[in-house]
């Protein structure tokens, strides 16, 4: 079972992220207005769109391909003529490699972070709203998988299946899931007690109604601020577990593969490894910043006027 | 106390059983079909039917699961697709070496973050304090597994100080000693990630204890500087750093398996790496079960801690 | 007579144990802050009880915590000389004021409820008063707080001593709370609003209990409050402290019937009586304090001042005695010399 030190840990996160009210319009308007004025986040904000853009138009930024392998350009440094960023020990640019690769990257961390939010929102709700048997049965389900260190087992999935982007895809939204639905179902327990939504059941709403109207919003708040935290750190262990070879296959590449390549290359031409580091490095903070703005933004308790 | 761990036993046991189904169901992930593996794509259809029949693997699901739950128990993990050794053998002596890896990485984890963390929270906002807060930042969000080779690169390439990998075991040529020398840029670079963490949370904890009410009341009664960060404030910052520290022990775990294979240490996290390089899936399900077993152990010796410093708590482990 | 001759005669006369002058204390940088206690005089006599009366954020709390010299930053004193047996406390270094915390001076906060560590005992907490101060031993620490905890109204102490404060009610933590603050004996007591977050019934007894310490003791007692009738109940001497200033002195019984000045006139006239009127409505005082980053010019409490002049709002009126045992800080009011 989730020891009460972790549902105390939890309860901080979802009150902390939580803005339980009854949602209305202006209120969101100065929502953002104030997340605009948190500098760190905006920049962050900016950072990452630039990242995904150039990551979209990689063709266009790049004049390689990321499999060229050019030998006689290999171990160029940073900063050689027509390869920007050097290339590694097969001669290929490591520019062109990154924006490639980066897609990649940026799927393995963004897709099963949302896919799990939305199964693990949705198995939170129930369990919190409905209790009883349901509560239990999907409580218990889930403490099996708390049971594992959440690298252990992502490593252990993908390892038993074939390599590929998608066994990563699969394998980190399993491990997410029992994460987000143990906060959506605390911040739900947090809302149910409220006394908006005993008038919204007194005035007659059926349960699904309200489930979806009334609890929904209010628990949506800490799981949005979760989530973009844990897209910065599913990037990390999605590098992790190309890093040990189970992502995309040679000569295809992401981040953390380039990681492992440029190892054994680390002596002589270090920037094969240093590179590719630094960019998961930057967009997990900027991942990290941004999900501090948001929690701020929406957080009643921080909104100025 | 004998109660209260009796009855978290008790209430780990559906969990741990949970545990092995999803571990013996990491078989049915793999692609392929065992009898193929083995035999090799040119073996005729009978041969491959009389050997799943030998294997068990025509029965149920359900009674390939308590079967292989009945070998499990006795200690038998089958044996190992690639070397023919029984898996148990391979296991064990790795199982004492990520322990002593993980040991020193927390140890260093702990002492790291909770004496910086204190230093920080004492000067508050002072230029210490502030970088404090940026290193934490950066080592926090940065691949640990690259952390790692950004020291073998400076430490062990460019400095030379220390090897780059590998590791000498007590009865080795060097001894006690020279286990040290390899165990350092391993054990730093798992620790770094959770002592991030760690120094954080005991900074956030120690300032918001020393803005407690009963601070300035202890002040008023002139003790000792020291004493009152003690007894007045370290006390009562402690619970919140002791379950952050347990929470990290997941972290610090899965940091372990990826160090052990940037630095050839021969543990679980590297024997793990090599059994899903050769495919050998009787040496993962082990490795994955030992270390799932640990790590359900630990969270029990960190739970009961817990409760032994909270004083309420403390009267719910004498019933 | 001026405030200060007075004050100096009874000095001389060997009465006083605590003298604080011209207390000045702020809140954040000299451009920008607030000096929240501003030109404070008080003595504190063997004895006797001596009320600090106003509002919330008159400065009651940060003059008591100044005389304690626990102000910390942003805050900080800047002016003034706090006189006890002839040593000035603002003038030590923090390892001797250390030394004077607790034993010389001791102090009881105003919530019960969150003044005590609730990771300790209570009697721990009483006892480490003592093994701060004196050399003794912990089991010599531990008898002299069950004896305390005895002596404030703590039944049972031999075994309530090892129990920790979530265990106790708000009155009775207000009583641990004052056992360790008289544990080493000090000449002065400041209790800041020690009631007001207590039930009424539990209110008078623990005045009682104050009361009877102080005389036990032949303690100076500086009681904070902003209630009028404890004031009424309990003090020898008042002082009224509005923006920072304090605006009137006297004694008790002159200041209940005859206040003189405009803010202890309004005070006195908030409160509802037993005896008063049903019929009346209750005269709240128009406005709200000042604002002390911009305090108005002239009187503090010009603004709200029903008598209010022009000549009140530039330039500010000094404490002046206008009785024997009356000083007034208003332009409006004139010294009664012959009234003795």
């Amino acid at each position: 079972m989730s020891s009460p030190a972790v549902v105390k840990e939890d309860r901080r996160v979802a009150e902390r992220g939580s803005s339980a009210r009854p949602q209305a319009a202006t209120a969101r308007f100065w929502r953002i207005k104030s997340f605009c004025r948190n500098r760190a986040a905006m920049i962050a904000a900016i950072f990452l769109s630039l990242v995904a853009l150039a990551v979209i138009f990689a063709p266009l930024i790049s004049g390689h391909s990321p499999d060229d392998a050019d030998n006689l350009a290999r171990y160029a440094p940073i900063g050689t003529p027509g390869y920007i960023l050097g290339t590694d020990q097969q001669g290929r640019d490591m520019l062109a490699r990154l924006l490639y690769g980066g897609r990649v990257s940026l799927l393995v961390g963004v897709v099963p972070t949302l896919t799990a939010g939305v199964i693990g929102l949705a198995l939170g709700l129930l369990a919190g709203f409905l209790r009883g048997i349901i509560d239990q049965v999907i409580m218990r389900c889930l403490d099996v998988v708390f049971a594992f260190p959440m690298v252990l087992l992502a490593i252990a999935i993908a390892g038993a299946m074939r390599a590929g982007a998608g066994t990563e895809i699969i394998s980190i939204t399993i491990i997410l899931i029992p994460y987000f639905a143990r906060l959506a179902r605390t911040a739900t327990e947090g809302v149910v007690p409220m006394p908006f939504i005993e008038a919204a059941r007194a005035a007659g709403g059926s349960r699904v109604t309200i489930m979806l109207r009334y609890v929904l919003p209010n628990v949506f708040s800490p799981v949005i601020v979760y989530a973009t935290t844990l897209i910065g750190l599913m990037i990390v262990v999605g590098s992790g577990l190309s890093f040990l070879g189970l992502g995309v296959q040679p000569p295809a590449a992401d981040w953390g593969a380039m990681v492992a390549d440029g190892r054994v290359v680390l002596r002589r031409a270090p920037h094969v490894t240093v590179l590719p580091g630094l960019v998961i490095l930057a967009v997990s903070l900027a991942f990290n910043f941004l999900g501090d703005g948001i929690r701020d933004a929406l957080d009643p308790r921080t909104i100025r006027r | 106390m004998g109660s209260f761990l009796a009855r978290r036993l008790l209430a780990v046991l559906p969990v741990i059983l949970g545990v092995s189904v999803v571990i013996f169901l990491l078989i049915q992930l793999a692609p392929g079909d065992t009898a193929t593996v083995l035999l090799g794509p040119q073996a005729t259809e009978d041969a491959k039917k009389e050997l799943r029949h030998v294997l068990g693997l025509d029965r149920s699901l359900p009674v390939q699961y308590v079967s292989w739950l009945g070998r499990t128990l006795e200690g038998d993990f089958g044996e190992s697709i690639a070397t023919q050794i029984p898996v148990i053998d391979l296991v064990l002596p790795r199982f004492v070496n990520t322990m002593i890896l993980t040991f020193a990485s927390l140890l260093l984890a702990i002492v790291i973050g909770y004496s910086v963390g204190l230093f920080a929270a004492l000067r508050s906002n002072s230029f210490f304090d502030r970088l404090t807060m940026s290193i934490t930042l950066l080592a926090g969000s940065a691949p640990p597994f690259w952390l790692g080779l950004i020291l073998v690169l400076l430490f062990a390439l460019k400095l030379r100080w220390l090897p780059v990998s590998g590791m000498q075991d007590l009865a080795g040529e060097g001894g006690l000693l020279d286990m040290l020398r390899h165990l350092v840029l391993p054990a730093v670079t798992t620790a770094l990630g959770p002592a991030a963490i760690i120094t954080r949370i005991v900074r956030s904890s120690v300032i918001e204890a020393l803005q407690k009410p009963h601070v300035r009341v202890a002040r008023a009664k002139g003790l000792r500087r020291k004493d009152l960060i003690r007894r007045h404030v370290l006390l009562n910052a402690l619970p919140p750093i002791v379950t952050i520290t347990g929470l990290q022990l997941g972290y610090l775990v899965g940091g372990a398996l990826l160090t052990e294979v940037v630095f050839a240490w021969p543990g679980l996290g590297s024997l793990l790496y090599d059994s899903i390089t050769a495919r050998d899936l009787p040496v993962l399900q082990a490795t994955t079960l030992l270390i799932a077993l640990a790590f359900v152990l630990a969270n029990i010796v960190v739970d009961t801690i817990n409760a032994i410093l909270d004083p309420r708590l403390r009267e719910a482990l004498k019933a | 007579m001026s405030a200060r001759t007075a004050q100096q005669m009874a000095h001389q006369a060997g009465d006083i144990a605590l003298q604080v002058t011209n207390l000045a204390t702020r809140f954040g940088s000299d451009r920008r802050g607030a000096t929240v206690v501003d030109g404070v005089d008080l003595a504190l006599r063997r004895g006797r009880t001596t009320a600090l009366v106003g509002e919330s954020g008159s400065g009651k709390t940060a003059t008591a915590l100044s005389i304690m010299r626990l102000i910390e930053p942003p805050g900080r004193i800047i002016a003034g000389e706090i006189l006890l047996d002839g040593t000035d406390l603002l003038g030590l270094d923090e390892e001797a004021m250390t030394a004077v915390r607790g034993a010389r001076i001791g102090m009881i906060f105003q919530d019960p409820l969150t003044s005590l560590n609730p990771a300790l005992s209570i009697g721990r907490q009483i006892a480490e008063t003592i093994l701060a101060h004196e050399d003794v031993s912990d089991a010599e620490a531990r008898r002299r707080a069950i004896e305390l905890l005895t002596h404030v109204g703590v039944a049972d102490a031999a075994r309530r001593v090892d129990d920790y404060p979530h265990h106790f009610s708000g009155g009775m933590r207000q009583r641990v709370l004052i056992a360790a603050a008289i544990s080493c004996q000090p000449q002065i007591i400041i209790a800041d609003e020690p009631t007001t977050a207590l039930d009424v019934t539990v209110q008078a007894k623990i005045l009682r209990l104050l009361h009877d310490l102080q005389q036990e003791m032949h303690a100076s007692l500086l009681l904070i409050t902003h209630d009028l009738g404890v004031v009424a109940s309990m003090a020898d001497e008042v002082l009224v402290m509005y923006a920072g200033r304090i605006v009137e002195r006297a004694d008790v019984d002159t200041l209940f019937h005859h206040p003189r000045h405009p803010y202890t006139k309004a005070l006195l006239a908030c409160m509802a009586g037993i005896e008063d009127d049903r019929g009346e409505p209750l005269e709240p005082i128009e406005g709200m304090a000042p604002d002390l980053t911009d305090p108005p010019p002239g009187c503090r409490f010009a603004p709200r001042c029903p008598q209010a002049q022009d000549r009140c709002r530039a330039e500010e009126p000094q404490l002046r005695a206008i009785a024997a045992t009356q000083e007034v800080a208003c332009l409006l009011v004139q010294p009664e010399m012959a009234d003795g």
